[in-house]
């Protein structure tokens, strides 16, 4: 792996919500998360909705404070800043949010939404010929004509629009992009020319992308490494290949299962159809999360919460597992469909 | 369960029966800016215990050919052309007062957002009830009790105490299962369904695929399912109809399709997918954005993005010919390694002879038709 530019340590975050059913006013959207994302490398975060994907997301774009735990970015701990050198750290973490027709301001036009975070970061182009010429630059990079800068947002496709939102990111030349299922709201044909223009550009500028998607074709093509969230924790993370071909994590392999695969010969194939939903994080299951939907789920599954091991051995690169009775490869997939019948 | 049993033993429909037959249909909308053709002379069969795709990107006229054989199309659109014959009554020629008599007992629908099509001031169980006291004369009393078997049905849990529940107050999955009891409740023999898991979770998606294809084979519904999925379609569909600015541009059966497209736009789409791709590799994708419905071009409608582009692609349109998978074709697709093993097996679809492998099987069908003047020359691009 490559060289750990942002390192997560046991990151907690707990919301005080209203009284629920069960009488708990907090609930745990991220309890104990430790990552690493390296320099000019994909992450692929997975997980249902409510599992605290976008909860990370904002987490380490700092809109939220960590109860406990540590993020360190290149040695720094972010939360410790304050002044200039927060105003400079702000710069590095940029974000692509999932909906491009909701994340433009449509009563501005595209150059003028590619230049608005120099008005924070003033001194990064000082002059308004420089920063003309860099959003020339960056409509160039993400595949517009100049002349877009001048058009507003409704006069753009959806794809179209998306490349503005990734410019926008661009335009503070970040080490980190948060993308935010990018991709799932442009229909299949665009979808693929803007996930070549995220690769494109990885390539070009070295930028590190966290990829939050629940697409799971599409983080296998695009992430390094990918990390499996259930209610508030990481389950599994590993290599992409490793976790997709190999999952040790029941949940995962029965997330794998679930998600349709475009299998041209037509052949139907057995699946884990998972039953029930997820528990609501206000009352998550005692011991391991998933016990509650798991087919292997024992006695200990209740009591113990299950510590991330080490599941790959031969191999140099780390596969995390947090469950007390993994699957073994691919046999334990095959075995698994067996069992949930 | 009764009356699910008594309707299912009277009309015992057989599989392979034609339940829907679309021909010509075209809606226009009015807009401020003039009417356009949302709609083009759209036409597909849909068979009982059969589901049909009916696959396209937005914009792309699925969703209001839905409403249209629903017969619930917004204000301003109007249906220009066509006949929706549903066993053998053609839905088109009705008035609307005649066709609120098949939205129920002959036809169900369901929508793609199950928070806004359920109403919120309303409980679960005066909705699901709602089918039986129009249709059936129930009392309110009885149309509960068969609102709490159609929950079972559907599989909600504890449905004797959720019948008084309101929509918000279920899970994203459980509204979508609602919605479905609502569309099945007085097994109609055709069940539309637009969307039905977009908005859901992987995990949720495949049980709500899972109850589809339940309560398709229990009532041998005819399905007509409206997705952008392809991997949907894939796993779920026996035939598929593509479309493309308001036009079928390709159909067939799934298998055949999707291992040999014979239109350029479905080949792009198959290759915009990144499956069989190595990671990071350079995807390809079909370049520009579909016509605006405002200037849908003269000839093909899918010219300003085909690599395949002719003269005569910009001067007529293709209408929808049959393409006969002659083997010599079918042989030289580039998913050959993948075609090979689950074709044969499913109906000898490999071999030229198309329509005698079915022959002595099912009924004749209609095979496989393509709108493009180059269909025979797309393995080369």
């Amino acid at each position: 792996m490559s060289e750990p530019l942002l390192q997560i340590d046991g990151l907690c975050k707990t919301f005080h919500v209203a009284k629920s059913a069960s009488g708990n006013t907090r609930l745990k959207a991220l309890d104990g998360i430790s990552l690493t994302v390296g320099r000019g490398e994909t992450l692929g975060l997975v997980g249902e909705s409510g599992c605290g994907k976008s909860t990370l997301a904002r987490t380490l774009m700092m809109l939220e404070t960590p109860d406990a735990g540590t993020v360190t970015f290149e040695g720094t701990n972010p939360f410790r800043l304050r002044g200039k050198e927060l105003l400079s750290w702000r710069r590095r973490v940029q974000m692509v949010f999932q909906d491009p027709f909701a994340s433009l301001n449509a009563r501005m036009s595209a150059g003028d939404i590619i230049a608005e975070p120099w008005a924070t970061h003033r001194s990064l182009y000082p002059s308004s010929r420089e920063r003309e010429a860099r959003v020339r630059e960056l409509l160039h990079m993400v595949g517009l004509r100049p002349s877009d800068a001048r058009k507003s947002p409704q006069e753009f496709s959806g794809g179209q629009r998306q490349r503005i939102g990734i410019a926008r990111a661009l335009a503070l030349n970040p080490d980190v992009i948060i993308l935010d299922e990018p991709v799932s709201a442009l229909d299949l044909s665009v979808q693929a020319q803007v996930l070549n223009l995220l690769n494109d550009l990885q390539q070009e500028l070295g930028v590190s992308y966290i990829f939050i998607s629940h697409d799971l074709t599409v983080v296998r093509h695009v992430a390094d490494r990918v990390a499996v969230m259930y209610l508030g924790r990481i389950i599994e993370t590993g290599d992409t290949e490793d976790v997709f071909d190999h999952p040790r994590h029941p949940y995962t392999a029965a997330l794998m299962s679930a998600s349709p695969k475009l299998d041209v010969t037509g052949a139907k194939r057995d699946r884990i159809v998972l039953q029930g939903e997820l528990p609501s994080p206000l009352d998550p299951p005692s011991g391991c999360r998933f016990r509650t939907r798991c087919w292997k789920a024992q006695d200990i599954c209740a009591e113990v919460a299950p510590e991330p091991r080490v599941t790959t051995a031969a191999d140099a690169t780390l596969h995390l597992a947090e469950c007390h009775f993994p699957l073994e490869s691919v046999r334990g997939l095959t075995g698994a469909i067996a069992a949930s019948g | 369960m009764k009356t699910a049993a008594q309707t299912m033993l009277t009309g015992q429909p057989r599989a392979s029966d034609v339940v829907l037959s679309v021909r010509d249909l075209a809606v226009d909308i009015r807009t401020h800016r003039g009417t356009v053709r949302a709609v083009n002379g759209v036409g597909f069969e849909a068979r009982a215990g059969e589901t049909l795709a009916l696959l396209g990107e937005s914009g792309c006229g699925k969703s209001i050919t839905a409403k249209a054989l629903a017969g619930i199309m917004d204000p301003v659109c109007d249906l220009a052309d066509g006949e929706i014959v549903l066993n053998g009554t053609d839905l088109a020629a009705l008035t609307p007062k005649e066709r609120l008599k098949f939205a129920g007992p002959e036809l169900g629908i369901v929508f793609q957002d199950a928070l806004t099509a359920l109403n919120p001031v309303y409980t679960v169980g005066t909705q699901l009830g709602e089918a039986f006291r129009i249709h059936r004369g129930l009392s309110a009393k009885e149309a509960k009790a068969e609102a709490i078997e159609l929950m079972k049905r559907v599989g909600i849990p504890e449905p004797e105490s959720r019948v008084n529940s309101y929509p918000h107050q279920f899970s994203g999955g459980m509204r979508q299962r609602i919605l479905i009891a609502m569309a099945v409740a007085l097994n109609p023999r055709l069940l539309i369904a637009d969307e039905p898991t977009t908005a859901l979770d992987v995990t949720v998606q495949a049980q709500i695929m899972q109850l589809l294809r339940k309560l398709r084979e229990e009532g041998q519904m005819a399905v007509v399912l409206i997705t952008h999925d392809l991997a949907v379609v894939a796993e779920e569909a026996d035939s598929v109809s593509v479309m493309y600015a308001g036009n079928v541009v390709e159909s067939g059966p799934v298998s055949e399709v999707f291992s040999d497209p014979r239109h350029p736009y479905t080949k792009g789409l198959l290759e915009s997918v990144p499956v069989h791709v190595e990671r990071g590799a350079h995807l390809k994708s079909i370049a520009g954005s579909p016509p605006e419905l405002h200037d849908i071009p003269a000839g093909c409608v899918y010219q300003s993005r085909c690599p395949l582009v002719q003269d005569i692609c910009r001067a007529e349109r293709p209408r929808l010919l049959p393409v006969n998978g002659s083997s010599a074709v079918v042989q030289t697709g580039a998913e050959d390694d993948d075609g090979d093993n689950g074709l044969g097996a499913d109906a000898g679809l490999d071999g030229g002879n198309y329509a005698g492998n079915f022959a002595g099987t099912r009924p004749p069908r209609p095979g496989r038709v393509a709108a493009c003047h180059f269909s025979k020359e797309l393995n080369n691009v």
